[in-house]
């Protein structure tokens, strides 16, 4: 059983319109951000050539640049946002645990075995080939994180959950590390990769991404209200009447094909799930429904501004996204640790 | 009790439980063999007994340079390095009581880890400049652990939770780093990451040994503190202990030797990690015991020092390649076995 | 050794839970504090032990304030219980009494046959001595918590603090170690404050009790004085009928609820 923690979070009882207006502004956000991202970026690029750029005959070398960089870049940024706000809200919700998130419990880490392992390994090329290993890494190391972290008495503590999967990821990534080392060209894709960026994406794999994580977005969505229940403890659940192997199940699966496919494409991004559904909670309180939508908007907005910070800062160098996410995230963890008052063991 | 001795010196006095002596008796003689052996290998083999001849100094003048100015420093820092990680992650598994914390995920390796790719990075050659640098950025980073984490006194958890955030910061910039320089110090870097004790001579030997010389007996003073730790802050409080500073004491005893064991030879991964556990499994106490486990690190290290060099001819390894490739899946072995027992492994 | 308080303020965090309490614990004698959730019964055991500084007032030992006192000397003094402690996985019953000893111990004198023989004396006084050698969480919740108490003689502190030793054990076991602890009272001369939930518990085995309401002490006194149906009321909120009880003869509380009621109160 797990323990609740005790917060100084103020549940604001929100009411419908106040929650769909608060939805309509992040919207507005994102889309904010997305236009911002089109038209900013590391290159100073003039508003004409992104317009002209957005056409379907493209010429010249700025167009090039915005169609072939900064729109698929957006629109990664838009999805694996997306994706990983919703997989963040699936975990703390399934684990009843508010310190989760893909990177912290070790997710994004059995993804990227998988991918290093397909793609360095056994030489897989496209996405289709190799975004199966980065589901099944993904799946494993949350059932192994889970199994471990939920051992000993008292169960399954959010504390006891986030060293199981530091650990958990400190062993993923020392396997990674044996395979890179041994082959140059492997280690020289893998360190542009391991940092957690939105370049380097083409159509074709956009494509291919965006149905997996459509699936899970879909599955997410559907299990959501289930997650409610669950949230009232186990026994409760029970009693009104759900099948809680099978809640955990899909949100599991949901979880899988949200972050194991952003893992996939973008390589691990940590924090993106822990915050986004705080921030979430924070404006709509406990309804996890609420919850799932405003953390697919908040977690594009983030990762896209966080995007946008790192082409700005450093020109004509690029910070990439998952660093500046890290840069805050794990301070807002920190703080997050803080103000949480644990009980010891 | 028949299963512990007592020993007294008027007036000192101690109770040793007699499983632990015999284990501890057991290791110390595997670690002299595992210690000789080191110093037999290499590119040119000696046969052992001149190995151990050489040690008493009664060899020929080519043997005895190859031996003291090569070898035994080598050895030496898989011994001290060893003996601290496994102490080291003894100290950190006692005082949070979870079989998984380790000084690892708490930030002292990763902020070593950053310092070190940092100075590489800005042309810090090998040697004590790198080994101070690295020794530097882990304190800094388990200071700042400590200090964030406390609000009006602090616990274990909330100490370890911020070090992972801190360690996922650190581990950000640190692969943002290594993009920065170019293959070759990339290369560098990361076989200084992933722990190496080729190259070591003596002065990484003196400051290790000053080092352990002074913290090893501090911990083992701490032992009886640790012990009443163990019961809960309540109870130790009402034992006599002054919590605050008891735990104090064990970090600093903890990240000192950590600390540097790190600056010497790398973060040799996993050491401190499953050290500890071995041990406990031998001595069968509920926590991690010191001296043996001290006894496991060194014994681990220096066998995996010997099959690093040894494994694949022509070849050097670097040692936390085997440690990692071997440690990894006994960590996960033994938190499978944890799970089957129940809550005691 | 004489405990007491005086004009002592306990906080947690900014909020106050126990304010500008009095209380002179009889020495050598079963002092039992009882109220109601929230009432600070713990909340002034932990003052009373130093797990809790006073943010006003101080409590006495000896007439030394225990907040000045090295925290090793209080230990020496007064032995805590706190509630639902937490044994490390695996730890046999005889270790976990060795550490009760610790107060005694310096780093150069870890063990010596005074605390031999105080183990020995503890196990041997909470009937443990026959599963010294298990491990504390294969066993009952009796057994369990004799281990924890044996653990706390063998401190062989002149002043015993409990908090709630009684709750998650049956009826049966609750009356083992009530009796016990009134064993070492009596044998030993010890001073023992315990906190208790069940009021005719506390009426059967206190010397002395203290009811507290809202982090204040209602009323203090032997039970048979003290425990009148408007104590009950005043502290539990719950109208009752007192009466002696036939097998101890000290108070017995007969609640009145809406239900299951065959006269109706105020009629003897």
């Amino acid at each position: 059983m797990l323990r609740t923690l005790e917060r100084r979070d103020v549940t604001v009882p929100g009411n419908r319109s106040r929650r769909l207006t608060g939805l309509l502004i992040a919207l507005f956000a994102v889309a904010g951000l997305t236009l911002a991202s089109v038209f900013v970026g590391v290159r100073g690029i003039s508003a004409a050539q992104v317009v002209a750029g957005l056409s379907p005959s493209v010429d010249g070398w700025d167009a090039a640049v915005v169609a072939g960089m900064r729109l698929p870049r957006t629109a990664l940024g838009l999805l694996a946002g997306a994706a990983l706000g919703m997989a963040g809200a699936l975990i703390q919700g399934v684990t009843r645990n508010p310190l989760a998130d893909p990177g912290i419990l070790g997710i994004s880490a059995g993804a990227s075995l998988g991918v290093v392992l397909a793609s360095g390994l056994l030489g897989i090329g496209s996405l289709f080939g190799y975004v199966w290993f980065a589901f099944a890494g993904a799946l494993a190391a949350m059932l192994v994180v889970y199994l471990v972290g939920g051992g000993g008495r008292g169960g399954a503590t959010p504390a006891t959950l986030a060293i199981a999967g530091a650990a958990v990821s400190a062993l993923l990534f020392a396997l990674i590390s044996a395979v890179v080392l041994t082959d140059v060209r492997a280690l020289e894709k893998y360190r542009f990769w391991v940092i957690g960026a939105l370049t380097g994406i083409d159509r074709q794999t956009l494509a291919a991404v965006a149905l997996f994580l459509l699936v899970g977005a879909a599955l997410a969505a559907s299990v959501a209200p289930a997650l409610n229940s669950l949230a009232l403890g186990d026994d409760v659940a029970r009693s009104l009447g759900q099948r809680i192997w099978l809640v955990r199940a899909r949100a599991v699966a949901a979880i899988t094909l949200l972050a194991g496919g952003a893992t996939a494409v973008c390589g691990p991004i940590a924090f993106v799930g822990l915050i986004v559904p705080h921030a979430a909670r924070a404006v709509v309180g406990p309804d996890q429904r609420w919850i799932l939508a405003y953390s697919a908007v908040l977690g594009a907005a983030l990762l896209l501004a966080a995007d946008i910070t790192g082409r700005v800062i450093a020109r004509p160098d690029e910070v990439q996204a998952g660093i500046v996410v890290a840069a805050v995230g794990a301070p807002f963890f920190i703080a997050l640790v803080r103000r949480t008052r644990l009980r010891e063991l | 009790m028949a299963r512990t001795f007592r020993l007294s010196i008027a007036p000192v006095s101690g109770v040793v439980s007699r499983r632990a002596a015999a284990v501890c008796a057991v290791l110390v003689p595997l670690v002299g063999l595992a210690f000789v052996l080191e110093i037999a290998t290499g590119d040119f083999p000696l046969p052992v007994a001149d190995a151990i001849a050489a040690l008493t100094g009664t060899t020929d003048a080519a043997t005895a340079f190859i031996v003291h100015s090569l070898r035994l420093p080598r050895a030496l820092v898989g011994l001290l390095a060893g003996a601290a990680f496994g102490l080291s992650g003894a100290l950190f598994q006692a005082l949070t009581r979870n079989p998984l914390a380790s000084p690892d995920i708490i930030g002292v390796t990763q902020g070593a880890g950053l310092a070190a790719v940092a100075g590489i990075l800005l042309g810090v050659g090998g040697g004590l400049a790198l080994s101070t640098v690295a020794l530097i950025g882990g304190v800094t980073s388990a200071v700042a652990a400590y200090a964030l984490a406390w609000r009006r006194g602090t616990t274990s958890y909330r100490i370890v939770l911020v070090g992972i955030g801190i360690a996922a910061l650190c581990a950000s910039v640190t692969n943002y780093l290594l993009l920065k320089g170019n293959i070759y110090q990339t290369q560098q870097a990361l076989h200084w990451l992933v722990g190496n004790l080729s190259g070591r001579g003596w002065q990484h030997v003196r400051p290790l040994a000053v080092a352990v010389a002074v913290l090893v007996p501090l911990a083992l003073l701490l032992h009886r503190w640790l012990l009443d730790l163990q019961l809960g802050d309540d109870v130790a409080r009402g034992l006599g202990v002054p919590v605050q500073r008891a735990r104090l004491g064990v970090l600093l005893a903890g990240v000192g030797l950590v600390a540097v064991a790190t600056a010497a030879a790398g973060p040799v991964g996993f050491v401190a990690l499953t050290a500890p556990q071995i041990a406990r499994r031998l001595v069968r106490t509920p926590a991690p015991p010191l001296v043996a486990a001290a006894l496991t690190g060194a014994l681990l290290v220096l066998a995996a020092d010997l099959v690093a060099r040894e494994a694949i001819p022509g070849t050097e390894l670097p040692v936390g390649v085997v440690t990692g490739a071997l440690g990894g899946p006994y960590l996960l072995w033994l938190l499978a076995r944890v799970n089957r027992v129940g809550s005691r492994g | 050794m004489n405990l007491r308080a005086n004009k002592v303020r306990l906080c947690y965090d900014d909020r106050t839970v126990v304010d500008d309490l009095d209380l002179v614990v009889p020495q050598g004698r079963v002092t039992v504090v009882v109220g109601a959730n929230g009432s600070g019964k713990s909340t002034l055991l932990r003052g009373l032990s130093r797990l809790l500084k006073p943010a006003a007032g101080a409590v006495y030992l000896d007439g030394r304030a225990i907040h000045t006192m090295p925290t090793r000397q209080v230990a020496r003094s007064v032995g805590i219980l706190p509630q639902s402690p937490v044994a490390p996985d695996g730890i046999t019953v005889h270790d976990l009494v060795r550490r009760g000893r610790s107060p005694h111990q310096t780093w150069w004198r870890q063990w010596s046959p005074a605390d031999e023989a105080a183990v020995t004396a503890a196990l041997e006084a909470t009937s443990t001595t026959e599963y010294a050698d298990r491990p504390v969480d294969e066993l009952s919740g009796g057994q369990r918590q004799r281990a924890w108490i044996a653990m706390a003689l063998a401190q062989q502190t002149a002043v015993l603090l409990l908090d709630e030793p009684t709750t998650h054990l049956d009826l049966a076991h609750q009356i083992d170690v009530l009796d016990l602890i009134t064993d070492l009272n009596r044998e030993q001369g010890r001073t023992v404050v315990l906190v208790l939930h069940d009021l005719n518990l506390a009426c059967r085995y206190a010397d002395h009790l203290v009811a507290m309401r809202a982090g204040r002490i209602v009323a203090e006194g032997p039970p048979g004085a003290a425990v009148t149906a408007d104590l009950v009321d005043t502290v539990f909120a719950l109208r009752c009928q007192v009466i002696t009880d036939p097998v101890s003869g000290t108070p017995l509380v007969l609640p009145y609820g809406r239900h299951h009621t065959l006269t109706p109160e105020g009629t003897p």
